[in-house]
């Protein structure tokens, strides 16, 4: 592989583990709201946090360029009150993989959480744990082999992300050019041969952390 | 004890749980056939639930007052809960499952006199997955006790333990009873248990007490009012 393949390689799964930081935190608690309490307003809350999964990401992607372009409320706000432009930066390229994978990490963390039986986290409280401690001490390291699986799960979808990251960051080589933004630019190019080592790379990642994935979720319900 | 439950209602798929009692005994021993509202009556008083209506005090301490708006949660009601399965963490070991809810201070020293009175010290280091019925049950009693409770709420914990064990586990409640002294209210259907064991018992059927007293009054009560 050339240096300039291993580099996007590189930004790719840096922004994909970047985007795993950025939806641990509303995902833990999304999955845990839909898990464990009921609210009115629910269902249309699911939905929505899995309307992604099945939109066209390139829609998602014009969504997400009109909530945050320079035209919208935040996207001013974001630019002009934090100095951050989001729009064909790194940061777009962010925003698209956390978007597009949050849905795969909400479903698989619920079911971690659901699996959970509540009676152990009842019985918890009775024994003096306040439900902050609850959830660190029980749920959490009860589910942590679910919640990982999930991760995984979207990592490998941030890694592969393609149309709504086109949309948001644009493809611009050095700046906000990912793998799959790559191999489509190579195969516009006819660099067939450049295109397929980055395909292999792409493939041999996004196989092991499936495939860690699913041995994760295998133990943890074995 | 005394534990005070006063007017309390809390509606069920197929009743309403309407239960006003005051319970003064060592050990209270409560009978009632199955979907009598046993378990749901202990969710109340440890507050895994809340009642619509009514007042609970433990000792002149309010725990639920459903007219004043006050509710203590579970997790500062000082009430042990011991429910049917036993409800073991599986991720700790039985020592770690043993201290979750002991104070820090004297933990250490309660644990090994609890443990020596459940007769678990040799189990202290095992993992929780491979121990039998009867060694879980024992476990999630010690657990519940080192949490320092001033009532221990027991959902029929033997109920998955064979007969034989039974018996050697008998001894250990009364121990808890007459060497720890932590008042218990005990769920069970067996009236020889009620019998070793409580000073006072209650009836429960359909979600209302339909007979309370000595256990001896209580099991000669006509079941069907």
């Amino acid at each position: 592989m050339s240096g300039e393949e291993t580099r996007i390689l590189g930004f790719t799964l840096g922004m994909a583990a970047l985007a795993m930081v950025a939806i641990v935190p509303p995902g833990l608690a999304l999955a845990w709201l839909l898990a464990r309490r009921a609210f009115p307003g629910k269902a249309v809350i699911e939905t929505l946090v899995a309307l992604p999964l099945v939109m066209p990401p390139v829609a998602t992607g014009l969504f997400l360029l009109r909530l945050f372009g320079r035209r919208s409320a935040l996207g001013r706000f974001v630019h002009d009150r934090l100095d951050l432009d989001v729009i064909f930066t790194w940061r777009g390229v962010l925003l698209a993989m956390a978007v597009m994978s949050l849905p795969l990490f909400v479903r698989s963390a619920r079911v971690a959480f659901e699996e959970v039986p509540h009676r152990l986290e009842q019985v918890a409280r009775t024994l003096g744990a306040a439900p902050a401690r609850v959830f660190a001490t029980i749920t959490l390291p009860l589910a942590a082999r679910g919640l990982t699986a999930g991760l995984l799960l979207a990592f490998a979808r941030a890694l592969g992300e393609f149309g709504a990251t086109i949309v948001v960051a644009g493809n611009i080589p050095g700046r906000t050019q990912t793998s799959a933004l790559a191999i489509y630019q190579l195969i516009q190019l006819g660099r067939d041969d450049a295109a397929l080592r980055l395909c292999l790379a792409a493939a041999v990642l996004a196989f092991v952390a499936l495939f860690t994935s699913e041995r994760l979720l295998a133990r943890s319900r074995a | 004890m005394k534990l005070a439950l006063r007017g309390l209602r809390l509606p069920l798929p197929r009743f309403t749980l309407e239960v006003d009692v005051e319970l003064r005994g060592r050990v209270a021993g409560l009978f009632g056939a199955s979907g009598a509202g046993k378990t749901s009556l202990l969710e109340l008083i440890v507050g895994l639930r809340r009642p619509t209506e009514g007042s609970m005090y433990l000792g002149g301490r309010m725990l639920a007052d459903v007219a004043a708006r006050r509710f203590v949660r579970p997790e500062r009601r000082r009430i042990g809960y011991v429910p049917q399965d036993g409800a073991l963490f599986p991720h700790l070991s039985v020592r770690r499952n043993l201290l979750y809810g002991a104070s820090n201070g004297d933990g250490a020293k309660r644990l090994a006199e609890i443990a020596a009175v459940l007769e678990i010290t040799p189990l202290l280091d095992r993992d929780v997955d491979g121990l039998s019925g009867g060694e879980r049950q024992r476990v999630a009693l010690g657990r519940a006790l080192l949490a320092s409770p001033e009532l221990l709420l027991l959902d029929e914990p033997f109920a998955g333990v064979d007969r034989p064990l039974r018996g050697r586990i008998l001894p250990v409640l009364a121990r808890i009873r007459d060497e720890l002294r932590v008042p218990m209210l005990y769920v069970s259907h067996e009236p020889e248990e009620i019998l070793a064991l409580c000073d006072e018992a209650l009836r429960l059927d359909q979600g209302r007490i339909i007979a309370h007293g000595t256990p001896a009054e209580v099991l000669a009560a006509p079941i069907s009012l």
